[in-house]
């Protein structure tokens, strides 16, 4: 056990603090409040100065335009993006999920036709997983897609799609063998957004923003060559998608949720509760203490889970504890900045009195939504209760 | 960065389970709480010939020099196989106030004693107050002596020597001083035995002042912390287990998710603890500036969550698990001292919030 930087990991640190120092933009604070469809092609224009200098995609191996970086360096990276506010990459599940899968199961063609445009932002990449009656149980969707010729015949339904309403190009997880067991019959394909009989309709969520859409398939044509990984193999496909779904993203809350904290810290110092400063008040104290020390653990954990990953070669189902951990502890936090923040915590961006031009209020309802995407709570306590513990499978 | 164990460190861990798991049956651990003491010679030999007496005590006292996150390895294990007597108060707790505190003439005299398996000890801290703030220590000693009384001491009569906070300083007590009376309280822990010290005109010899004693607490806290990790690592084996095994309405109880998601959220906690446990071992290793909170994290998370996963795991077992024949009250009546030892969750939350939230610049943290 040995928690300093090894000289590697600290020359990847300096480098991109350098590369940081000069490049990062200076007016990200005036656009992050726009309308997501307003900045995005600013986002496009960062995503495409980071993969110049290299930095879009550092998990990915050094032939594929990434450097090879271990858990910890890409640790590294979200720190110090974090670090001097950097604004999101535009293609996020392009590099986060999409990318990785395509290098880990696609044809050299596919990777050559793909890859760079998603570093490059020229291609936004969308994920078409849950649709109306496969939420929880993804196995049991019914999006048909059937031989014809050269190509597939889709017609079906999507729904929770995120950058849907970007998306140049999409995971599509299909339906090809209505007859085999209903893991077994399922196939990954790249579908072309701009297809004829794609129809995008955007979501609107409880927030009331349109993070996610849903998608429309009639008879839309796709090129057997598009298949991901091996006809009726999809399921696989898809859960090495969810794999680095569960793997990379913790690493950034934490520095999102140290960031909330801190702020809620100062608030508590301001707001008055039975006549002093809440930041007296012992319930308070008591609360945010719990917060913080909680956002430490999820960090120690994810280290302790970085090393195992580091060892063993693979994520296990031990990531489970990460999603379950971080999305609960995100709803608390959310909580208990309501209580400092009393009536001022229900107003919304744009009213005179809000605190913070809305963001409570907004994380409070979004952070409901936490512990539903990516895998629900209790679907991540069925698989530590099954593949972690070893009880018998309870569905 | 590297937040696995080491290959020694799992050699340790491993040999220290083996051991634990030879010597410290249900069987014994029964036959040993319902002594007056829960102290067994021959034991205390044993875990001396293992070294364990001397862990992380320099070489030139006999010790085995081993680092902070060791010891915490070692407490895990401890506290798994719930091993009865005075191991933590004399080489956890009196051992590491002897390390902080002691002048090298007294390492020499006390804490060498203890390195070779020769003598028991043991901490007096509070008081009526039972606060576990120093600065609510009322005892003072005055011209060599100690009148007055401490309370919740563990272990004390089978301690060769006393160590005793007072306001002015940490005072060493020998246990055939006059006008020392020790007598047993009766508590939750039947492993680990409490007692009430009455000092009257009892001659004390200063073992230095209060200045570093808080870091000799924190590696107590956090060793504590790690035994509550070894008793929740056992609690949630047992009752993964059980729930495999045991039958209702056809099927193994642990088909059905409320009981599966209880047994994750176990394993949430456990590992959790765990986490923070380490960390704070590397932190109090490394002197690392964060230390006090990363101690307090790993105390005030393992309090809490030692004490849920004990009620989820008797819950599960049913009535099974609230006789007295299963091991899961033994964990849990010692999971009810420790979570209160050194401080409970309350007391860690204040301390951090004290660190984070009133310290200079503490806002300008990480964020």
């Amino acid at each position: 056990m040995d928690l300093r930087l090894t000289a590697e990991e600290s020359a990847f640190r300096d480098e991109l603090r350098a590369w940081l120092a000069i490049n990062v933009p200076k007016d990200w604070s005036e656009w992050r409040e726009k309308p997501i469809e307003e900045s995005y092609p600013y986002l496009r224009a960062w995503q495409r100065k980071l993969h110049d200098g290299k930095w879009a995609a550092v998990s990915w191996p050094k032939n594929y335009g990434g450097r090879s970086a271990t858990l910890m360096q890409q640790t590294l990276f979200w720190e110090e993006m974090a670090r001097v506010e950097a604004p999101p990459m535009a293609n996020s599940l392009g590099l986060g999920l999409i990318g990785p899968t395509i290098i880990a199961c696609g044809t050299e063609a596919q990777k050559k036709r793909f890859i760079p445009k998603i570093l490059s932002a020229e291609e936004i990449w969308c994920q078409g997983f849950s649709e109306p009656n496969a939420g929880s149980d993804l196995a049991g969707l019914q999006m048909e897609a059937k031989v014809d010729g050269d190509h597939y015949l889709v017609n079906g339904q999507k729904v929770w799609t995120s950058y849907g309403w970007v998306g140049d190009w999409c995971e599509l997880i299909v339906r090809t063998d209505a007859t085999a067991a209903k893991h077994k019959g399922l196939t990954a394909l790249l579908v072309d957004m701009k297809s004829p009989g794609v129809e995008v309709r955007p979501l609107r969520q409880m927030t009331g923003e349109s993070e996610f859409s849903e998608l429309f398939f009639r008879d839309v044509c796709v090129p057997v060559e598009n298949v991901l990984g091996k006809v009726n193999d999809g399921w696989n496909v898809a859960m090495s998608t969810l794999m680095y779904e569960r793997g990379s993203y913790g690493a950034r809350l934490q520095l999102t949720f140290n960031r909330y904290i801190s702020r809620l810290i100062e608030l508590a110092r301001t707001v008055q509760r039975n006549g002093r400063p809440a930041s007296e008040d012992p319930l308070i104290r008591q609360k945010i203490a719990q917060c913080s020390a909680e956002i430490e653990i999820m960090r120690f954990n994810q280290m302790r889970a970085f090393s195992r990953i580091t060892a063993t070669g693979v994520p296990g189902p031990e990531g489970s504890i990460q999603k379950i951990f971080w999305s609960e502890l995100n709803q608390r936090l959310q909580q208990i900045a309501q209580e400092l923040l009393g009536s001022y915590g229900q107003l919304l961006g744009g009213d005179p009195h809000a605190i913070d031009n809305g963001l409570w209020s907004y994380a409070y309802l979004r952070t409901r939504g936490n512990t539903i995407e990516a895998g629900t709570s209790e679907v991540q306590r069925n698989i530590i209760g099954h593949f972690v513990l070893g009880l018998p499978r309870s569905y | 960065m590297q937040f696995g164990l080491s290959e020694s460190q799992e050699f340790l861990k491993d040999s220290a389970r083996k051991f634990f798991a030879g010597e410290c049956p249900s069987s014994e651990i029964r036959r040993l709480m319902e002594t007056d003491t829960a102290y067994d010679t021959a034991l205390w030999a044993k875990l001396t010939d293992q070294g364990y007496t001397g862990i992380i005590f320099p070489e030139e006292y006999g010790g085995v020099g081993l680092g902070k996150v060791e010891l915490m390895l070692l407490m895990e294990e401890a506290g798994r196989a719930l091993l009865p007597g005075p191991f933590f108060s004399t080489v956890v707790l009196a051992g590491s106030v002897l390390d902080a505190v002691g002048s090298p003439a007294h390492k020499k005299k006390h804490l060498a004693p203890i390195c070779r398996g020769e003598a028991r000890a043991t901490v007096a801290i509070l008081e009526a107050s039972a606060s576990w703030n120093p600065r609510d220590v009322q005892l003072t000693a005055a011209n060599g002596k100690l009148t007055g009384e401490k309370l919740f001491v563990s272990d004390a009569a089978v301690a060769n020597f006393i160590l005793v906070v007072a306001r002015n300083g940490v005072f060493i007590v020998d246990a055939k001083a006059p006008g020392l009376k020790i007598t047993p309280m009766s508590a939750m822990d039947l492993t680990r035995k409490l007692y009430v010290v009455e000092f009257k005109n009892t001659p004390a010899e200063e073992l230095g002042p209060l200045t570093n004693l808080p870091r000799a607490f924190e590696v107590a806290s956090a060793a504590m912390a790690a035994e509550l990790v070894g008793g929740m690592q056992r609690t949630l084996d047992i009752t993964v287990e059980y729930a495999k095994t045991r039958k209702q309405f056809g099927k193994p109880i642990g088909m059905f998710q409320a009981v599966q998601h209880q047994c994750a959220d176990m394993y949430l906690e456990t590992e959790s603890s765990r986490s923070a446990v380490y960390y704070a071992g590397w932190a109090l290793e490394e002197n690392a500036p964060d230390a006090p909170v990363a101690v307090s994290i790993a105390k005030m998370y393992a309090s809490d969550a030692g004490r849920t996963v004990g009620n989820r795991g008797i819950q599960i077992h049913g009535g099974m698990g609230f006789t007295w024949e299963n091991d899961l009250h033994l964990y849990y009546r010692r999971a009810k001292a420790s979570e209160n030892a050194f401080g409970d969750a309350t007391f860690h939350r204040e301390r951090i919030a004290s660190l984070i939230i009133d310290a200079p610049g503490s806002v300008a943290k990480s964020a």
